[in-house]
């Protein structure tokens, strides 16, 4: 097997292991990079965040309007020393990608645009039309190549990390062109893998979406976080889950039922004022948004579609030059996929599975708790989005935290030494070789991949919905477990070494049943009702701060299921209060700021 | 015409090639359902899921923006995940690879010739002027953002290489899409690199290539205009030439 010494090893060439990947070089000139991706770096899923990113920038915004926005847009769940060093560092990150070439959208005077969101106070929105993660991710691919110490390894899938010592010591991949095994011993390892919204059918991600890191970091017994928190987008495309970008709704597209009523009002986010006030109707966050289509659907008062209930976004009055200019990718979609023109027509929209607000604990260093692993982007639970992220504030955290992770996973490797120990870790690459080169050996006549597959991702979808009840969820809980019986079983057609997609998706689909488990696990241990996880059982349906302002833990056990523990939230400014928005939320605003006044 | 929910049937013939085999590239047809909605991709998806394991095809996003899925679809170079079935009704439906590039397996082409050149035009600013992070953005108002955007919208898919007759007989030609991202970046007000990267253009492997066929503008799915990137690039190079004739230039 070659083995390639680094330094550094990243698993995943999207935003944020780019973004560590351009800080790690700067730090040192010397320093080898490897960077690991399954995929060529500008195909990760980055490509496809629509809307921007955040960062307080006008002059009446301040990082306490965006600490705050954040805090209880995730439902006090956050960590709040981590926002805190978010919200002080997106705009040097949006600067730096700007002297890096982004082609952010500009105003008349040449400065950079900003855009409103969803549960945001202030335009803070950094934007490059509606493809910002496209250019984001273009730019940091690009300038990537200007530093020789990153070594990338394209199309390389990492089947297994190498742990000894108790610390994070490299990877094994595979060339997925040759099947060829490589070992890459590092010193420190960043994850940066990005989520797992593909163990659910309708989702916006891309097939790569397969929570790989998580599961990684999970099998050597470092917990997942918070995994429970799934979040669903609101306005996607039916039947495919594509994405329309919440930047529909923050240049001023609307949300109606089948009687072009703006329905929003009735779910606690009125007054329907003309368009725009922020953090209310079509500009509430994506839970309560996601949430207010599921009572539309049972009062009836969704149109039917061939790829189910949908809701109207409508973008008419913005005019097609308007359109053109700020949204031509969701035209193009609407055109290409729909035969809709949004000039013309609203656009049919439901929710969709899009975002994995938990994931691989990590500090604000991006540390996580095996020495040497550090986790970024949205494989990793950094602690910023709590129980429901905000639009624009994923983006924003590949490049503050890649950062972090590149600076960090330097450090680390030049004081702890470089790669030792390589008796013992040639062993476990083998081992692991030998593991990942099972399905190949298994007999003909076993299930197809793809059942066992679309049986997950409908099990998902099932338990752990928009609204969750603890018998369905109990029901995924079981079936997963057969599952897991059955892809050890499934036989493969193609049996050769080189560009065996159906053996990598088995390896995926490995990681994917780990990760559902740890969702539909933590889900039902949470009794109670938060952001993104919302229940209907009796005594479950509301926040319980003092049962539950804790993160979940979930901790692989093999052979069984996992087992569920709890972490302390880090609460340093905001305590937790009522979460409203609308008229609500101004009345709760007043109110905190009267409490913070009198304190 | 079926409409969405409606299922018809049509036959998909494939090309087929194994480098592990011993025989050379075949082709396989498979008959499968579709419906008014339905993708090239989605029947390459039902076919490796239901039918043919074995059958091998980059893909990822579905949303024509990662630039994974390029193929040859009825001899024209297209995104399989933006290009439907109900366009080519009754059918058959011949994929194949992307044209003009090494075929690794089925509907795999080795990329790495594109990659390297990509690498090779310096796709990245080299600032004019050196500014600090804490002196803001650099001022770029709407008519300089338009002066380049529209060719920052490369998503790297190849189609104009497969497009390409030039590209086809000479592999060293930069091609299309990479003179528009070379285009791109020294179009950027930002960016002082022009000169260096001009060297790629006047080479033999430059614009001086291009035989203005103008099919690689045709397949683009994003509307980057890869032929009109060159021809303002014969224009520029044209006028160096002809500038170093003049006093005063070295």
């Amino acid at each position: 097997m070659e083995v390639f010494e680094a330094d550094i090893a990243i698993v995943g060439g999207g935003g944020a292991g780019l973004r560590a990947a351009i800080a790690a070089a700067e730090a040192s000139p010397r320093l080898k990079i490897a960077l690991v991706s399954k995929v060529y770096p500008m195909r990760s899923h980055t490509v496809a965040a629509e809307g921007g990113s955040a960062a307080v920038t006008l002059a009446e915004d301040s990082l306490e309007h965006h600490f705050h926005d954040t805090v209880a847009g995730g439902d006090w769940l956050c960590d709040q020393d981590a926002v805190q060093y978010f919200v002080e560092h997106c705009l040097e990150e949006m600067v730096q990608l700007e002297h890096w070439g982004c082609p952010w959208s500009r105003r008349p005077d040449g400065s950079v645009n900003v855009r409103a969101f969803g549960g945001m106070k202030i335009e803070r929105t950094w934007f490059a039309a509606d493809m910002t993660g496209f250019h984001m991710l273009h730019t940091l691919f690009q300038t990537s190549i200007k530093y020789p110490q990153i070594r990338r390894f394209d199309e390389h899938f990492v089947c297994d990390l190498l742990v000894a010592d108790g610390r994070a010591r490299g990877v094994l991949a595979v060339e997925v062109a040759t099947g060829e095994f490589r070992m890459i011993r590092a010193g420190a390892v960043v994850i940066a893998t990005g989520g797992a919204g593909r163990v659910f059918r309708q989702n916006t991600n891309g097939g790569i979406v397969t929570g790989d890191g998580m599961a990684l970091a999970y099998r050597h017994g470092v917990p997942l976080r918070d995994m429970e928190f799934m979040q669903y987008h609101p306005t996607c495309m039916p039947g495919s889950g594509l994405l329309f970008t919440e930047a529909c709704r923050g240049e001023g597209g609307l949300l109606v039922n089948k009687d072009g009523y703006r329905y929003l009002q009735d779910y606690g986010l009125g007054p329907p004022d003309p368009w725009p006030r922020k953090k209310a109707m079509e500009l509430g966050p994506r839970d309560r948004l996601s949430q207010a289509f599921w009572h539309e659907q049972r009062k009836g008062r969704t149109i039917p579609t061939a790829g189910g209930d949908a809701v109207h976004l409508d973008l008419r009055h913005l005019g097609r030059t308007k359109l053109r200019e700020r949204l031509p990718q969701i035209c193009e979609l609407a055109e290409e996929f729909m035969g809709i023109d949004p000039a013309v027509s609203p656009i049919p929209v439901r929710p969709a599975i899009h975002y994995t607000m938990g994931g691989i604990p990590t500090d604000v260093r991006t540390a996580t708790s095996l020495p040497g692993l550090f986790a970024v982007g949205e494989c990793a639970s950094s602690g910023i989005h709590g129980a429901n992220r905000l639009g624009s504030n994923s983006l924003a955290e590949l490049c503050v935290f890649g950062r972090v992770a590149g600076e960090e996973a330097a450090r680390f490797a030049a004081e702890a030494g470089g790669a030792e120990n390589g008796v013992s870790l040639r062993w476990q690459a083998q081992d692991a070789l030998r593991e990942a080169v099972r399905p190949l050996e298994r007999p003909a006549g076993g299930e197809r991949l793809a059942h066992v597959r679309d049986a997950m991702a409908k099990s998902m979808e099932h338990g752990c919905g928009i609204y969750r009840i603890a018998a369905e969820m109990e029901e995924t809980c079981r079936t997963l477990s057969e599952l897991k019986a059955r892809a050890a079983e499934v036989s493969l057609a193609d049996r050769s070494p080189a560009w065996n997609t159906e053996w990598l998706t088995t390896l995926e689909l490995g990681f994917q049943l780990d990760v559902a488990e740890a969702i539909v696990h933590s889900a039902l241990a949470r009794r109670e009702s938060r952001g993104a996880h919302q229940r209907l059982d009796p005594g479950c349906t509301e926040r319980d701060d003092a049962r539950f302002l804790k993160h979940t833990l979930a901790w692989n056990v093999v052979g069984g299921a996992p087992r569920i523990g709890w972490g302390e939230v880090t609460i340093t400014s905001s305590a937790p209060g009522t979460r409203a928005y609308g008229a609500a939320g101004e009345a709760a605003d007043h109110e905190r700021k009267a409490a913070a006044g009198n304190a | 015409m079926p409409d969405g929910r409606t299922v018809e049937h049509i036959t998909i013939e494939v090309l087929r090639y194994d480098p592990a085999g011993t025989e050379g590239p075949r082709t396989q047809s498979w008959t499968i359902p579709y419906t008014h909605e339905t993708s090239v991709l989605e029947a390459l998806q039902h076919i490796k899921d239901h039918l043919d394991g074995s059958l091998t095809f980059r893909w990822s996003c579905r949303m024509a923006i990662c630039g994974s899925c390029g193929v040859m679809v009825n001899g024209v170079p297209h995104l399989g995940c933006r290009t439907f079935l109900r366009d080519f009704a009754p059918g058959p439906v011949r994929v194949e690879a992307l044209a003009h590039f090494p075929i690794e397996k089925d509907l795999v082409v080795d990329a790495e010739d594109f990659v390297a050149k990509l690498a090779s035009i310096k796709p990245y600013i080299v600032p004019k002027e050196e500014r600090r992070l804490e002196e803001g953005p650099y001022v770029q108002p709407p008519e300089e953002l338009e002066r380049f955007e529209s060719f920052s919208h490369c998503i790297n898919c190849m189609l104009c290489y497969a497009a390409c007759p030039q590209y086809g007989l000479d592999p060293k030609f930069l091609g299309p899409g990479l003179t528009a991202l070379l285009h791109r970046y020294n179009s950027d007000s930002r960016d002082g690199a022009k000169d260096e990267r001009m060297e790629l253009v006047h080479s033999e492997e430059g614009v001086w290539s291009c035989t203005a066929v103008g099919y690689c503008s045709e397949v683009c799915p994003k509307q980057v205009d890869p032929a009109n990137a060159v021809n303002q690039n014969k224009t520029a190079s044209a006028l160096d030439w002809f500038a170093r004739f003049l006093p005063g230039r070295k």
